[in-house]
């Protein structure tokens, strides 16, 4: 049996390791002294050896140029899990500086958890260089600006080269039009051999994500202005569905398997056993990176007849708890890796060195003398195939992006249904499907409003 | 050998004991019981911290809206007219159900008669029961993700089967009328190695005496069973099917991975649409009123299960 002094001292080591835990500070001074520690969101994991190289070179950099702050990294994969955001929001877990999806900016701001930037942007230089679209994203209601952007993306058409040439089409003439599109895919799928013309997802809440995709594309919208009622079941989307019930049923050209999601059809893409689908750039280096697909084989085009497009991306915001002495030294560190051109996340040269790709498109991202050098300092580093990209990039400038609806996974999850039925079901009505779906989004719209 | 018996010993071998051991002998029950207690502070502290302590926040939050930063929002019964009024709510009871009425016909009949069959054999049984309880042993996910290659209409498995017996394919889980059934098949193939293991061992605990018996009064097979085994098993019945009730009624995973609840929503189960508002729709209270429904439906389940086995018992 254990003595009662051994049980006090385990008892008391347990409590000041615990406190010790629990209470460890980061070393911050902000308050007393200059030195000022900071905690980063997204730092690349380890299983991403040649990023998270990179950004070690980069906060050793800085601390260089800034010795009083210290940047500490905390890594995860992906930077944010929808499923953990609020729990780490909630449990006082989140770093000063956190990553964030476009998507979650309104609510984070709603809740009260980012601190309001707006005074301290002054500092940055790109800020008035961001493209107004991408500066509103982070825009409280309040008119304050609540975080940067890192990244963003707009969704186009990725295809297969290798096998628009064995169906003997011209990879550099991606499809223009729907009907384009349809005869092409019919072509690729003729090849045999468990080929797919053309893939959507309909599962997982995908489905709807993809309606709303090629619904912006038609030139229609998921939800009225006002954001109180469905504006889904309009010939826009009537024509969304006839494409893909056409292709399914009487081209034969989206194959058997459905109630795919993102992971299949990278599959499929990656084994050369899918024509096109509808994607964000960002897919070719997954293609690459995780199916040892290769760049040469993949092309990107606009959204055939886009009138508008799909846009998202992802930013940082300041934990509303952070010093003003923290949120400085994160405005620091933010203007050093993730917007000044040639420097951190963009510095192409080091990129390159390093076997990474670059030269992919993306969306623009600044405008002004800021997208001028960030262009020229991208191209000088290409070392993928930009003319297999060159029809996204020409486009994406006069494509406008369009961002989600409101309540989009309550929304996407109805809009699924929709997309499955059309899919897998010969005899699916799409005027019907898209009735009953608009009544069932009318409701959440109402009870959500 | 009781401790009473200990200590007669014990005093038998010392007559005339002195007080300070008797005082020393106190002082360690004192201690021992202390001890005793004290761990089972420890047990209590596990299950409340860890079990009662999330079941009791559950049902506060199915009566909240939050999204665990701001403030939480007493809002009564709000979160149940809300995922009641959803038109997925029905879908998913009626799913649910017929899931769990599909997974008792094959996965509680199936295990069974395998259990049956293999307690028949004389040879290789060993080898058998290890080959029929290897599924268990595999991942869920990767049991499941190997299912979703099984049923591919093209390539898959079971379709190349069907075409080599010149029998048209099947959709599996693209089609509503095949998709749930599809599930049922890989919940069963998942989980009848456990099942049939405990009928096995029920099995062997059946006297031998009693089947010779029934041999020499003329049953064959089947009486033997109907007349031997299974009231000589009920009780092991009586709980498996129980057990497998409150299991199926939470079916998740085979959902979440090889549909995602399509093809329009013919696989959406409750727990299923409870992650969507839980975790998608950011509404933890949506998500908690749809668990304390589908806690009460278990309850009963729980409740007819405790009193059939205390019946049993007696």
């Amino acid at each position: 049996m254990m003595r009662p002094q051994r049980l006090m001292v385990l008892l008391a080591t347990g409590l000041a390791l615990t406190s010790t835990a629990c209470g460890g500070g980061d070393g911050s001074q902000d308050a007393s002294g200059k030195k000022v520690s900071i905690t980063v969101g997204c730092m690349p994991a380890k299983s991403q050896p040649t990023q998270r190289r990179e950004w070690n070179e980069d906060v050793a950099a800085f601390h260089r140029l800034h010795p009083d702050i210290t940047v500490v990294g905390k890594d995860a994969f992906p930077c944010a899990d929808p499923k953990t955001f609020t729990a780490k929001l909630a449990g006082g877990q989140m770093e000063d500086v956190f990553y964030t999806y476009f998507t979650d900016v309104q609510n984070v701001i709603k809740s009260g958890q980012a601190a309001d930037l707006t005074k301290y942007l002054g500092s940055v230089k790109q800020v008035p260089d961001l493209q107004p679209s991408v500066k509103r994203v982070f825009t409280g209601p309040d008119g304050r600006i609540y975080g940067l952007p890192r990244q963003n993306y707009s969704m186009g058409l990725l295809y297969s080269r290798k096998l628009f040439k064995q169906a003997g089409l011209d990879p550099d003439t991606p499809p223009a039009t729907w009907a384009e599109l349809r005869a092409d895919a019919k072509k690729i799928a003729a090849l045999g051999k468990g080929i797919v013309g053309y893939a959507d997802y309909s599962a997982g809440n995908q489905g709807g994500w993809h309606f709303t995709t090629e619904l912006y594309g038609q030139g229609g919208d998921v939800v009225t202005p006002d954001g109180k009622k469905a504006a889904f079941n309009s010939p826009q989307g009537q024509a969304v569905l006839e494409n893909l019930r056409q292709m399914r049923w009487v081209d034969d050209s989206m194959g058997s398997k459905q109630l795919l999601q993102l992971a299949d059809v990278q599959q499929m893409m990656a084994a050369g056993r899918l024509g096109m689908y509808l994607s964000a750039p960002d897919n070719v280096t997954a293609l690459v990176d995780q199916f040892q697909g290769s760049y040469k084989d993949y092309g990107l085009a606009p959204i055939p007849e886009a009138k508008a497009t799909l846009i998202g991306g992802d930013g940082y915001m300041v934990n509303v708890k952070a010093s003003p002495a923290k949120i400085k030294a994160g405005m620091l560190w933010l203007e050093y890796y993730v917007l000044t051109p040639g420097q951190g996340q963009l510095n192409y040269q080091r990129e390159a060195r390093y076997g990474r790709a670059v030269g992919l498109p993306q969306p623009d991202f600044y405008t002004g003398s800021t997208a001028s050098s960030d262009h020229a300092l991208r191209g000088a580093s290409a070392n993928v195939p930009v003319a297999n990209y060159k029809p996204y990039e020409d486009a994406s400038g006069r494509i406008p992006g369009k961002l989600e609806p409101p309540n989009a996974q309550q929304v996407y999850a109805v809009l699924d249904s929709v997309m499955s039925a059309v899919l897998t079901d010969r005899n699916a009505d799409p005027g019907r499907l898209l009735a009953t779906a608009q009544r069932k989004v009318d409701g959440i719209l109402a009870r959500s409003n | 050998m009781t401790t009473t018996a200990l200590r007669k010993a014990a005093s038998r071998r010392s007559p005339s004991r002195p007080a300070g051991p008797r005082r020393a002998a106190s002082r360690y029950g004192v201690r021992r019981t202390v001890s005793a207690y004290g761990f089972l502070c420890g047990a209590l502290i596990c299950f409340a911290l860890f079990s009662w302590y999330p079941i009791v926040r559950e049902a506060l939050l199915g009566f909240q809206r939050t999204n665990f930063v701001g403030r939480s929002e007493w809002v009564g019964l709000d979160n149940f007219h809300r995922v009641g009024a959803d038109p997925a709510f029905g879908k998913a009871w009626l799913n649910t159900l017929e899931f769990t009425g599909l997974a008792l016909l094959c996965g509680y009949v199936l295990p069974f008669v395998t259990a049956l069959v293999l307690n028949e054999l004389r040879h290789a049984r060993a080898y058998l029961r290890f080959v029929v309880y290897l599924p268990v042993l595999l991942p869920p996910a990767v049991a499941v993700l190997l299912f979703k290659w099984f049923y591919d209409p093209g390539p898959g498995l079971f379709n190349q089967l069907l075409r080599l017996a010149h029998l048209p394919g099947l959709s599996w889980l693209d089609s509503t009328s095949t998709a749930l059934l599809s599930l049922v098949i890989v919940s069963t193939w998942m989980n009848m190695g456990s099942g049939t293991l405990i009928y096995l061992a029920a099995l062997q605990s059946v006297e031998g005496e009693l089947y010779e018996a029934a041999e020499l009064d003329g049953a064959g097979l089947l009486r033997r069973v109907w007349h031997v085994t299974i009231p000589q098993t009920r009780l092991i019945l009586l709980v498996m099917l129980l057990l497998q009730v409150i299991a199926t009624m939470q079916v998740f995973i085979e959902p979440y991975l090889l549909t995602g609840g399509g093809p329009q929503d013919a696989t959406v189960s409750v727990v299923y649409l409870m992650y969507q508002y839980a975790f998608n729709f950011n509404s933890y209270g949506g998500g908690s009123a749809l668990g304390l429904m589908l806690m009460l439906v278990l309850m009963v389940f729980s409740a007819a299960y405790l009193r059939l086995t205390r019946d049993e018992g007696r």
